[in-house]
């Protein structure tokens, strides 16, 4: 064994006890439904003292943010250790301690783009999970046409002055601060004029309105600015805008890539937690034996398996500095629509018992519903593809 | 597992190599015309990837192979895969090399190219080597065999065949089966070389009363699976690779023609409904060489627990071809129909390696009992 190796047997030992140690037995193997994830800020209530336990003890070891450096809070693991804590985690059944937007997307944007002020005064909080963020990107004109951005701010001076409407703002009305898009250059070509500025959502003016979707639920809100006035700089915390003036749509592109990532990656182990073979074996007999379903649980974990082998190889790509760029349309493309198929089949194996709200199998229902926006939200699979034919197969353009 | 899928420098230069001298040597004009003068492969050509170390790709270097392992076993298939290089390659080089592990002469003769090898395992028309029924009987010291074998690669060509027979049990028990090393000229065995679709050499072979004694047999007589079950293993990771590379240069070839095909005064490959077909084939591509890469690196690191990697490749690359050739053929519009234009031999190297030591729901359905249902 070379000492590498070695040295990574010995992380894998100390991680795993420490996993073991941490996470109290009442929350591992639990199904991950929505309510049971963690998502932090300053209005988070805990839903048990268990699940705070195994949180209080992540961000003091910086697990909430395994690969993020040690001064902000992270515990700065590198790529091969990251890897094996999730292998042993997803071994041991144990929840992530914490999930949110700023983990998932602010937290790259500013490592990459941010200034060292930025990064002080936004990264530990999202880290210890004080503060919980939420993305505004999309508008009512701008879905698939992203850049099409229209919300203004207008530079007052000292402030900028803010006005305009953000729509599909996930859990808007449950978030602390907001990473927005907003056209601080109406002159200029539309891609041109745009700036990523964070504002804090408890500014005068900030309205947010939940949206009652299919699932029954409302992830999503539309959010308002309304003459929001947002502090051109937030003293020690540095600048409202990450990355140069008129610069946003390079942020919302490296943050895209990031999203679409971690969206395809949701593909993996779902099934409420459980694994096919589990899934299949707490079917009805005569439900676990249907050929039809067999054969579609059998395509879909040959599917599920090949593509959790592709989200490893792509991500030791990235890490070796070759980059993963457009081709990570292709994980969310795949990701988000393997994941569709994943909940057709739970649905047609659930039965009639699947169609009711709150059933035996619980929230199933209302989570096949709202997969269905997978292929929809962070760019559509349209567009994945024709990011995929236009950019990584030089197709032409129409 | 935390194998990287990466290719490594040493892998990225085998394959770069392999590719340039394969385009120059053994395009798919080769194959047609092979066809054309009713030849299977190439005696030449073997030699000649002999001579660069492919033939002894798993022999071990005390034997006088390259000894360089699955996946670059893998890589050098895939990249045969991608022009329709025929030779004996897999039967030969990658299962009967595994089969033999051991036995240093054969090895050496394997690698040298001097030998050419065949598997004979099936007789019914889907693989299921359980359920042999060529049955060896004991005669004084050694055996007897009769019985018929289809679909066996190479078998017109080959030189020395690997036989898997039962000694005892009944058809469906993994026990009681034996494999025999048997010479292709022995009294009793007589072949007949099937016309299949892929050009390819396959033929079926009929045993009567083929004698064989104690030293023709590979591992123990009554447990061939031992040592077949290792062979398979890399036979399946291979013709996936191959597989891998059918489907990458079915793909290729598309794309190219769908960049230069007007119709409409512009490029079809301008038509969001084609760049859409055209991704999604890409993003299976993409996902089908992880699993191939994933069944090589485990071959290599622990062949005991491959099964499922592997299975999982071959379910994955026969999909994955299937599609690639289809959708070839369809966005070639009339000209893909035309024996005269290529992609044909594509899609029908693509059914045939579908069939090849099981199918995609032999190997979808060992995935799913690795994972509990």
């Amino acid at each position: 064994m070379s000492d590498e190796a070695a040295r990574l047997a010995a992380f894998r030992k100390d991680i795993a006890a420490w996993i073991e140690d941490a996470c109290p037995a009442s929350l591992r193997g639990r199904a991950l439904g929505e309510d049971s994830i963690v998502w932090g800020g300053k209005r988070w209530a805990f839903a048990h003292a268990d699940q705070k336990e195994w949180f209080d003890a992540a961000v003091a070891k910086g697990m909430t943010a395994p690969m993020w450096p040690t001064e902000v809070g992270g515990a700065g693991l590198t790529r091969p250790e990251e890897k094996i804590y999730r292998e042993e985690m997803a071994r041991l059944n144990a929840p992530p301690p914490l999930e949110s937007f700023g983990l998932w997307m602010l937290g790259p944007a500013l490592l990459h783009f941010g200034t060292p002020e930025q990064k002080a005064m936004h990264l530990p909080p999202v880290v210890r999970g004080e503060i919980r963020w939420c993305q505004g990107y999309s508008e009512p004109g701008a879905g698939s046409d992203l850049a099409n951005v229209q919300t203004r701010a207008e530079d007052m001076g000292d402030h900028w002055l803010v006005n305009g409407q953000k729509i599909w703002t996930s859990y808007a009305d449950k978030a602390d601060w907001i990473f927005a898009l907003v056209r601080t250059d109406r002159s200029a070509p539309k891609h041109k004029g745009i700036s990523f500025m964070l504002i804090d959502m408890a500014s005068e003016g900030v309205t947010t309105r939940p949206i009652r979707l299919i699932s029954g639920k409302s992830p999503f809100c539309e959010t308002f600015f309304d003459n929001v006035k947002v502090p051109k700089d937030y003293g020690a915390g540095g600048s409202a805008i990450v990355g140069e003036l008129n610069c946003g749509w390079d942020v919302a592109k490296y943050l895209l890539t990031h999203e679409r990532e971690m969206i395809g990656g949701g593909a993996r182990g779902l099934l409420g937690g459980r694994s096919m073979g589990e899934f299949i074996g707490s079917l009805e007999e005569s439900v676990a034996q249907d050929p039809v379903i067999r054969a579609e649980a059998m395509a879909l974990e040959v599917d599920s398996l090949a593509f959790a082998l592709t989200m490893e190889r792509y991500k030791d790509r990235a890490e070796g500095g070759k980059g993963v760029g457009d081709a990570s349309a292709m994980l969310k493309y795949y990701g988000t629509e393997l994941n569709k198929r994943r909940y057709e089949l739970l649905m047609s194996a659930s039965g009639s018992a699947g169609v009711e709200w709150d059933g035996p199998h619980g929230s199933l229902a209302p989570e096949w519903l709202r997969t269905k926006a997978n292929s929809i939200e962070g760019g559509t699979s349209e567009v994945m593809l024709d990011i995929l034919s236009k950019r990584v197969l030089g197709m032409p353009s129409s | 597992m935390s194998l990287s899928l990466l290719e490594t420098e040493d892998e990225t230069m085998l394959r770069d190599a392999a590719r340039g001298w394969l385009a120059d040597n053994a395009p798919v004009a080769a194959l047609r015309k092979m066809r054309d003068a009713g030849q299977a492969f190439d005696t030449g050509l073997w030699r000649e990837m002999a001579a660069m170390g492919w033939s002894g790709v798993l022999v071990p270097e005390s034997s006088g192979g390259a000894g360089m392992g699955h996946r670059a076993a893998g890589i050098l298939a895939e990249e045969m895969g991608a022009v329709l290089a025929a030779s004996p390659y897999l039967s030969s080089a990658v299962i009967a090399a595994t089969a033999l592990q051991g036995a240093s002469e054969k090895l050496a003769a394997i690698a040298g190219g001097e030998l050419v090898y065949a598997l004979a395992v099936d007789e019914g028309t889907k693989h299921a080597p359980e359920r042999a029924s060529l049955h060896a009987d004991r005669i004084g010291n050694g055996f007897r065999l009769s019985g018929t074998k289809v679909f066996v690669a190479e078998g017109a060509s080959a030189d020395r065949v690997l036989v898997l027979a039962r000694t005892s049990g009944a058809a469906g028990d993994a026990l009681g089966l034996t494999l025999f090393d048997i010479d292709a000229g022995r009294a009793g065995l007589s072949r007949t070389a099937k016309a299949t679709v892929d050009s390819r050499d396959h033929a079926e072979l009929r045993l009567e009363g083929v004698e064989a004694t104690g030293e023709d047999v590979v591992g123990d007589v009554d447990n061939a699976m031992a040592v077949l079950a290792p062979a398979l293993r890399a036979g399946q990771a291979g013709v996936a690779a191959e597989m891998l590379g059918v489907a990458g240069g079915a793909a290729a070839m598309t794309l190219g023609y769908l960049k230069e095909r007007k119709q409409f005064d512009r490029t079809i490959g301008s038509f969001q409904a084609l760049q859409h077909r055209a991704a999604h084939l890409w993003s299976e591509l993409e996902v089908t060489a992880s699993a191939v890469a994933h069944a090589g690196r485990m071959l290599d690191a622990d062949p005991e627990a491959a099964e499922m990697a592997v299975s999982l490749a071959k379910a994955r690359a026969t999909k994955t071809a299937d599609l690639a050739v289809r959708e070839g053929v369809q966005m070639h519009g009339g000209i893909g129909m035309t024996d005269a234009y290529d992609i044909g031999f594509y899609m029908k190297r693509a059914r045939v390696a579908a069939e090849w030591l099981g199918d995609y729901g032999y190997h979808a359905a060992k995935v799913a009992a690795a994972r509990g249902f």
